[in-house]
Parts: C-alpha cells; structure tokens; sequence
C-alpha cells in the first residue's frame, strides 16, 4: 500500500487497497479545515467478459466465464451452467448432477470463506489494526500462530480437492455442462474426502470460536466499527432455508421486513437494476422499487445470515441463533459482523460437504439432461462473497448474443462506498493521519471480501436510457443510446 | 484448391533405412513416416492423417535424409536411406513451427473444448512448448455457426487441410478448400452463405479428421471429463511407439 497525502488538493489516496483480490484504490478528500468531504472506493482493473463472451457458443460459458476470477471460478462455472441449463430446456438436472454441484459449491465456499478468514482478514483481527504493518500480514500469523495457519493452509487444501474431484481440476475445471455434470464421484474420491471431513467441521468451528473471541473481547468497539444501515439481499429457500446453491430472491430492509421475497431469476431485470457512475469501473445495483438513492443493499454472508429464517444444519444453525440474538430482533448490521457470519458458512459448508459425501446419488449414472432450446438464461448462486446472476441471450445458431453479469462484488459497492466513508468520519475526521489510521478503511473493505476481478466485468460502450417522466409517473418520452 | 499430393505408390519389396542409427526395414514406396511408425518410431506430425493422402503442409514432420530436410509423410521410402528423426535440432524446430501456428492464430487452450484431445495442444506439451516467443498476430478470424450441428471456428484452423481431404477422399463431398494467400490464407467451405449451405453432416469424416477445435460437432463440448480426454495420460505419439 503506498499512501499520498496531498496537503494542497486535500486529497489521501491509498493505492493499491491490499489483501482483497484484485485492484482498486481508495480516494479521501478533505474540506479545508481537514474534515472529510467525501470517500471513493475506486475500482481500477478492467476484465471486459460480458462482451468477448458474446459471439461464443453458449456451452463455453461455463469455461470461459469462470476465467473471470481465481478464487471462486466455480461460482462463476456454476452460474453460467445453470443459466445454461435454462437455455437447453432443462429445468431440473439429474439428483447426481444437482448433489455434485452442490459439493463442489460447497467445497469452493469452504475453500473461499477460509482463504478470506485466515490469510486475508486475520492479520488484522489477531495482531490489531494499528499493529506494524510488518507483522500485520500472513507471514506474520505463520510465525505468531503457526498452528492456526498449518490447518487455514489445510483447509483450504481440503475445499480445492473438493472442487478437484468434481470439476476435474483444483483452479478452472470443466465439470458442470448445460444440463448437468460430466462426472459422478467414485468410490475411491469419495472416501478420500470422507477421511478428513470431521477434521475439517473441528477446524471450522475452531476457527468460529476464533472468530467469536476477537469479537467479543473487544465487542463495543468491534460493532460500531464501519457500521450502517442498509437493506439486504439473498437467495433462500421457498421455506426460507440459508441455501447457497439455489433458491429465489429475497430482499429484507434494515429493520428485518421483507422488501420482496421469492423472486425467481427470469425476473430479476424486475427488482434489480444498476447505475453507471463515471469514476469506477464497477456499477451500482440498487432494488427498483426504492429507486436509486435509497435501494442500495448488501450481499454476502451476513445478508444471507440476516435473511434466511434458519439452516438446515445442526452447528451452523446453533451459531446461527446465537448470532442473530445480538441483533434483537432486528438485521445486524455491524460491518466487522461480515466475519462471523462467514466463519457460520464456513461451518455449514464443511457439514454440508459431510451430509453429500454419504448420499449414494453421487454415484448416480445419469449425468446430463435436454430439453427444448430456449433463447435466454438467467440463473443465479450464493457465491462465497454473495449474490452472482448471470444472464444469456443465445440466438438460433447457439451463439451468446448478450451476457448480463451481477457479481457479488457489485451488490456491495455502495455499501463499501459507504463503509468507507463511516470509518473515514470515525477515525480520519480532523486527524494527523498515520498508516495504522488508513489501515483501519482497508479493514472496512476487507470485511466484505471484495473480489475486484469479479466485479469489473463490461467491455464496450455503455447503453445509455434516458426518460422524460411527467408528475404522474408516467413515461413521456424515452431515448436509448446504443 | 491447392493440389494435393497423392500417397506414393508401394512396391511392396522390403528395403531398409536408418533411423536414429536404428535399422528399420520398410516397404519399397511407403513414407518413411509410415515406415517409422510400422517399427513403433513416433515421426511428430500434424497436418498427416492415417487413412489420407499425405498434405506436406504443416513441416512438423520434417526429418533428415542423407542430410537434407524434408517433410516424412510425402517422403518415399527406399534401400539404404539415412534418417534423422529425434534430434535436439529437428525438434526444436518442430516447436518452433508449432509456437508460430499457435500465435498465427487464436488459440486459447484455456476455455477451448478441444483441450485435452487437441493434437496442436498436445503436440506443444509433447515438445516441450513452454510459452510461445513469437509475437501474437491477433489476427480476426472468422466464426461460422450457421449449420445446425457442426461449427467452423477458423480462429484454431492451423491450415492442415485434413478437413477438405477428408471430405474430398473419404466423404466424396468437397466440403472444404482453402482461398486467399500468406496470412489471408483460410479455410473456405462450398458454400456462399457458410456451413449451412453445404452438405457437411456432423457424422462426416471431415470434421472428425480436424486436429484441433476448429470444426466441431456443437453440443459437444466438455462431455469428456479432465483426466479422461485423449492426452490427459500419455503424450501424443505413445500410441505410435507401444
């Protein structure tokens, strides 16, 4: 991280913001009496996937579009397959090709959600925000802790031979296919896995507890930290169960009410829409109804803790009761909050793993389906850093004629945007400015997990819409720029 | 249309070459390809295909006989030839001629579903391609998808030619052919309005005569899981040399 301080343009800029994935950059500027003006999470990496995408067949998507990122390929590998099982008329794949699906999710959130805890997050959380930055990092927790880092190392070894042994490689495989998998699990993989799954559940619930005792040693401080309101969004369940792999959309305010609930994805142009703003690359989803001021949300796993109803197992479900009685009825809304519901997924992904691995169905023979050619597909997943739609039109010769991707990422630029500009009131707000001080917004970030690959995905000119709308609502007159 | 060479007639008398300092007998008229690979020797190739008449196109092939360069599919065999095969010269060049086809065109091995079962791929890992050091030419090429189930994608053609062979000699349809000259060189089809104006079917010898993923039964891709497809245990040519 390398920090300007102008004094003459009253700006800080904190270039690059370090240990997320990817690029961005962090603007703070400042009113002549130094107090804070205004804060920028600037995205600054290019990707351009949705339009070299387009005059592709539509079976590469799945392949092609997983390129995208390298720590959580498969959601994009999984997303695009299931959108592409719309497309080839399949609307429900074969038990074996759902359940190997799903492991390998769930493989890939266990993988994810601990690279994020362990190797990004918990410098931060073990030494303190104002500790050294010379200590503040992975290195620095292998040598203080060597014991937690030898089991984060293994444990993310364990999420990747998951995902191996699904998708035919650790990083980038080619497993999942419109209308289903290309492989069931053998035998031999299967109690390979099996050999080291109760570990891994201990391990995460270690890593929990861990999470728990910073938070709870320094409670006050922790919750109030970067914290604001907002509304969230996540998949459920129809019985509004936490699933990470398919369900319909629902939306919560920040007092727990539901905004809408159990939208399926062909419909979620209805709910969802995205504002371009000039200085980042990446865009700003907002839900429809609130309009674009006030219907910024966050995704991930606090939303989706905040808004399932319960989990469908034993552990996770215990830390889930735990975790939403400190919300009193109410969301949680503390940004350092992100942590702990993650390290709940993390569980649940690992017992989840355990309940697939002893389901006969993995050994299924039937591994694709077909149906009717269809001209669109929208389909969408709880990636490890929240919700991911992605959406294709294909036309008849099976060529991908428009791609629409809503990342995770994306979901929370606002509220990065705004995390960044509450710990910037907080702590930076009339202070001498000091490394440990500017730590504290990339912690904000950090909360969120961004994964800036992800999220700065367009290529080409942007479609411009422009609306005369009279006092009644009702559209006047529209103009499109192509 | 280019001509195309025709297989050389065999005698059938026995004669023997030199391979490597290796003595190999071999049909009086037969390629020393073919002769090569009737003792289990592995002459690295690209555009040559069993069943078709050799091309001579892509040099993979290339050997030394008595000294001089040529191209061992087109080469005929006879008494007394010295060969030179699996040298540290002639396959250096042989990746160097692969390096050029592969930023010729746009290969993208990542995402292709060719991957794993691509002879281009394969030959690169087989020679010891670790990363091309010829500039890319990002050249645009041409996407024909309008048949309803086989697709041209002319960014992985490396103008071998076995397409347009394989439908002229074993299909008896002439499909392909090649047009345009140097880098404008491409694979045409018969056809003015692409694929689909042509009698190719997907159960066609062309297309499963195609090295890499440039003529592809669609819907295909991927089926084959990693660590199933054709190279995903042995090198190409371990077939040749069991």
């Amino acid at each position: 991280m390398t920090v300007a301080q102008k004094t003459a343009g009253r700006k800080i800029v904190i270039n690059p913001v370090t240990r997320v994935e990817g690029h961005g950059k962090v603007t703070i500027h400042l009113d002549d009496d130094g107090h804070i003006k205004e804060t920028r999470f600037h995205i600054i990496e290019f990707r351009g996937f949705e339009r070299f995408i387009q005059g592709r067949p539509y079976w590469e998507a799945p392949t092609v579009v997983q390129r995208l990122c390298g720590i959580c390929p498969v959601s994009h590998h999984l997303a695009a397959s299931k959108a592409m099982d719309v497309v080839v008329g399949v609307d429900t794949v074969s038990p074996t090709a759902e359940k190997m699906r799903r492991l390998m999710h769930y493989g890939q959130t266990f993988q994810s959600h601990v690279l994020h805890f362990y190797h990004l997050a918990s410098p931060d959380l073990l030494f303190g925000f104002d500790a050294p930055v010379e200590d503040r990092n992975v290195i620095g927790v292998i040598k203080a802790h060597p014991e937690i880092a030898t089991k984060a190392v293994l444990m993310r070894k364990y999420g990747q031979e998951v995902i191996k042994a699904t998708s035919g490689k650790k990083i980038h495989g080619t497993g999942s296919i419109p209308g289903g998998m290309n492989k069931n699990l053998s035998i031999a993989e299967r109690d390979e896995l099996l050999r080291d799954i109760d570990d891994m559940i201990a391990w995460s619930v270690e890593g929990l507890e861990l999470c728990k005792s910073v938070v709870e040693a320094d409670m006050e401080h922790l919750l109030a930290f970067g914290t604001f309101e907002s509304s969230f969004v996540s998949i459920v369940k129809e019985d509004g169960c936490l699933d990470l792999y398919d369900g319909n959309l629902r939306a919560k305010d920040a007092d727990g009410k539901i905004i809408f609930d159990q939208v399926p994805p062909s419909k979620y142009l209805e709910y969802i829409r995205e504002e371009v703003r000039s200085w980042s690359y990446m865009k700003f989803p907002y839900i429809t109804s609130l309009g674009k001021e006030k219907g910024w949300y966050r995704v991930g796993p606090l939303a989706r803790i905040n808004n399932c109803d319960y989990i469908d197992t034993p552990i996770a479900e215990a830390e889930r009761v735990k975790f939403v009685a400190l919300g009193g009825g109410r969301p949680i809304h503390a940004t350092m909050a992100y942590h702990w519901a993650r390290m709940i997924e993390t569980v649940h992904a690992a017992e989840k793993i355990k309940e697939l691995l002893n389901d006969p169905d993995l050994q299924g023979e039937e591994l694709v389906r077909s149906g009717e050619r269809r001209g669109t597909g929208v389909a969408w997943i709880e990636a490890p850093r929240g919700t991911l739609i992605h959406h294709y039109d294909v036309d008849k010769n099976d060529m991908i004629t428009l791609a629409n991707l809503i990342v995770s990422t994306t979901h929370n630029n606002e509220a990065m945007n705004r995390a960044v500009k509450r710990i910037a009131d907080q702590y930076l707000d009339g202070q001498e400015i000091t490394e440990g001080l500017l730590n504290r917004i990339e912690v904000g970030i950090r909360a969120y997990d961004p994964c800036l690959s992800c999220a700065t995905h367009a290529l080409g000119q942007m479609r411009l819409q422009v609306q005369l709308v009279g006092p009644d609502d009702a559209v006047i007159h529209e103009k499109f720029r192509e | 249309m280019s001509a195309q060479n025709d297989t050389p007639e065999t005698s059938g008398e026995t004669v023997k070459l030199l391979i490597d300092g290796v003595e190999i007998p071999a049909r009086e008229g037969q390629t020393i390809l073919e002769a090569a690979a009737d003792a289990g020797i592995y002459v690295p190739r690209l555009c040559y295909r069993e069943g078709l008449p050799p091309g001579g196109h892509c040099r993979i092939c290339t050997v030394k006989v008595n000294g001089r360069p040529t191209s061992a599919c087109t080469f005929p065999a006879s008494e007394g030839l010295v060969l030179e095969n699996n040298t540290d010269e002639l396959n250096t060049m042989r990746r160097q001629v692969v390096e050029m086809l592969f930023v010729e065109g746009n290969h993208v091995c990542p995402s292709c579903e060719a991957s794993g079962d691509c002879e281009l791929q394969a030959l690169g890992y087989r020679l010891g391609m670790i990363a091309p050091q010829y500039p890319y030419q990002n050249t645009t090429r041409e996407l024909d998808a309008s048949h309803p189930d086989v697709m041209l994608d002319r960014n992985r053609c490396v103008l071998c030619g076995r397409c347009a062979r394989a439908s002229r000699e074993l299909d008896g349809k002439s499909v392909f052919g090649f047009e345009g000259r140097g880098i404008g060189k491409r694979i045409a089809v018969n056809a003015s309005h692409g694929l689909a104006g042509t009698d190719i079917d997907a159960a066609d010898e062309a297309v499963a005569a195609c090295p890499t993923g440039c003529l592809l039964v669609k819907r295909q891709a991927n089926l084959i899981p990693v660590g199933k497809r054709t190279y995903d245990k042995t090198p190409i040519g371990t077939d040749v040399e069991a």
